[in-house]
């Protein structure tokens, strides 16, 4: 058992930019003289080999399947045949949708060692050690494998640096075993805009979460954003109970604040999947009544206190 | 017809928790319970499946746990699930979300549903991984993180949209039966009645073992699982700098700061 496997990700011809993540994170788990190959797959995989041509790319594995979007049953059969032919000791995915949808089925099937959402790994006395989250990301969880001779981890988006350098990798054309597929993927879908706002393009966004409460203190939320001029945003929660519209989420599943140079958090615990969407805005001010809330661990300021008195004394300087 | 919801009860962190002596896990005297978020989504779709079905459906809540999980079945049993099972054994403790659902898949061999929910992921651990992994080891077909879902029980196939990253949906079609996984806000779940409630309380919950399963208890627990926990810590706290004062001056204080992003003086 040696090397590294990565799967890469790509979707309507675009490869994920956490694909190039993992051959970062990839990097500090190599030992001398062993080898990174990731892997793509699509209908067209050949067309990803210059976007994966980085340093620390050892191999290109270019993997020709029937489907060019996402199918569990093709991923599952593809990677399996993978990990036989190969024996890596360990295999890197995102901890992305697509994986959600494969990677468990795969390493439970298979006798994998596994863990999902990791946001370190290292080797701790020749040890692979893979760090995750526990109870809502308050506590830090180290897990290891004993017994696993191939181990798959899923890694967080957004916490392992990129290659910046190129480099010239080989390409490797893999054949795939021909995987009955039991479902057939359609089309894409855009979340429709139920009104124009883009939180891409805002450069101030005051969001609400959970603490507001209630569906009656949106307004009152939405006159404060309009007289600070900031860009109501929300968090799953709000999106979800249907108090603000799916285009004003901010996260994961949401919309990421890539313009936004100062965001206003009330009310917002800080879900993992919405700290994804808005921990890179230089100033963050977060307002719970929770001094445990994990906002605080992004946010450059922090107002512990209740967000509707807070919100009534900004209001009245506005 | 049958539709199986896999639930879990899942543990919050009291405020003042402390790591237990082996260093492994929260000390249990600090872990609030309840009821999985996702789950109530995905029994809430189990149940609008059923009340719109003109056949017959049976929705069955199943759960791994010891006794004090009852409490979150009778929820499920409350909010329109027809029975509820849960599995325990002391052999379980320690399992991971692969040996978890290797116990699923026992009960879905037994039961034979149509259709198996489950959340798609826990608020405590977010592995995301127990449903998709029961899939794998039945051999059934899947799909994860499931926000719209068209299904009429009896149907050989599902359409479902699932929920990409930045606001991107990809609709599938998909044989049944299947295993999905439910995203929050698929739907809207309902709140259980008084009444229901009361009803609850008085049907039983199944309580099956390992060997009523045909589970080796070897397969589960610490050495059935994929990981082992070598070590659970505290993590540094974060770099926010706190804004004191009344409420007056905290707001006057973030007033500033909005006012000098946008060039104007303060």
């Amino acid at each position: 058992m040696s090397g590294l496997l990565i799967i890469a990700e790509q979707r309507r011809g675009e490869l994920r930019p956490v694909s190039l993540e993992l051959v970062g994170a990839a990097q500090s788990l190599r030992r001398d003289g062993e080898q990174v190959a990731v892997a793509v797959l699509g209908q067209d995989p050949g067309r990803f080999a210059a976007a994966l041509s980085v340093a620390g790319v050892d191999e290109i594995v270019t993997v020709k399947v029937p489907s060019q979007e996402f199918d569990p049953d093709t991923f599952a059969a593809a990677v399996g045949a993978l990990i036989d032919a190969r024996r890596p000791d360990v295999v890197l995915v995102a901890h992305s949708v697509d994986s959600f949808g494969y990677a468990a089925a795969l390493a439970a099937a298979r006798g994998l060692g596994f863990a999902t959402d990791v946001f370190k790994v290292e080797r701790i006395d020749g040890e692979l050690v893979a760090t995750r989250g526990g109870y809502g990301q308050k506590v830090s969880v180290e897990l290891d494998f004993p017994g696993r001779s191939t181990v798959l981890l899923a890694l967080r988006a957004n916490m392992f640096k990129p290659p910046e350098a190129g480099a010239a990798p080989k390409v490797t054309a893999f054949e795939a075993p021909a995987a009955a597929s039991r479902s057939v993927g359609k089309e894409f879908v855009e979340l429709s805009a139920a009104d124009d706002v883009d939180m891409t393009a805002a450069e101030f966004i005051l969001t609400i979460g959970r603490g507001i409460g209630e569906e009656a203190k949106v307004p009152q939320f939405r006159e404060l954003a309009d007289a600070v001029g900031a860009t109501l945003g929300c968090s799953r929660p709000i999106a979800d109970a249907g108090w603000l519209p799916k285009s004003r989420q901010v996260g994961q599943s949401g919309k990421t604040a890539s313009s936004c140079k100062l965001y206003i958090a009330m009310g917002v615990s800080g879900a993992i999947q919405h700290l994804a969407g808005m921990k890179h805005v230089p100033n963050i001010i977060a307002v719970n009544s929770d001094a445990e809330a994990s906002i605080f661990t992004v946010a450059t300021y922090g107002i512990v206190g209740d967000i509707f008195e807070i919100a009534e004394e900004l209001r009245s300087l506005f | 017809m049958k539709i199986l919801v896999a639930v879990k009860q899942v543990a919050a962190l009291d405020e003042d928790f402390e790591i237990g002596s082996d260093g492994r896990d929260v000390d249990p005297d600090f872990l609030i319970r309840d009821l999985n978020e996702w789950d109530d989504f995905s029994l809430e779709e189990a149940v609008k499946i059923k009340e719109a079905s003109g056949d017959p459906v049976e929705v069955i809540a199943v759960s791994v746990g010891p006794e004090e999980v009852d409490e979150s079945l009778r929820k499920c049993l409350a909010k329109g699930a027809d029975r509820a099972l849960r599995v325990w054994d002391e052999a379980v403790r320690g399992s991971d979300p692969i040996a978890i659902a290797r116990i699923l898949a026992a009960v879905a061999k037994r039961e034979t549903p149509d259709m198996l929910f489950a959340g798609v992921q826990s608020s405590d651990q977010s592995f995301a991984s127990t449903g998709i992994a029961t899939a794998g080891l039945l051999g059934w077909p899947h799909g994860a993180v499931v926000a719209n879902l068209r299904y009429a029980p009896g149907a050989k196939t599902a359409v479902f949209r699932r929920e990409l990253e930045g606001g991107l949906l990809h609709e599938v079609e998909i044989q049944v039966p299947a295993v999905l996984t439910i995203q929050a806000g698929i739907n809207t779940p309902r709140y259980a009645s008084l009444r229901s409630i009361k009803q609850a309380a008085a049907k039983p919950i199944e309580v099956l073992g390992l060997s009523d399963l045909a589970v080796d208890a070897a397969t589960v627990g610490e050495a059935g699982s994929l990981s082992r926990v070598r070590r659970m810590y505290i993590p540094e706290k974060g770099r926010a700098q706190l804004i004191e004062g009344s409420p007056a001056e905290q707001a006057a204080r973030l007033a500033a700061i909005i006012r000098e992003f946008k060039g104007e003086a303060a």
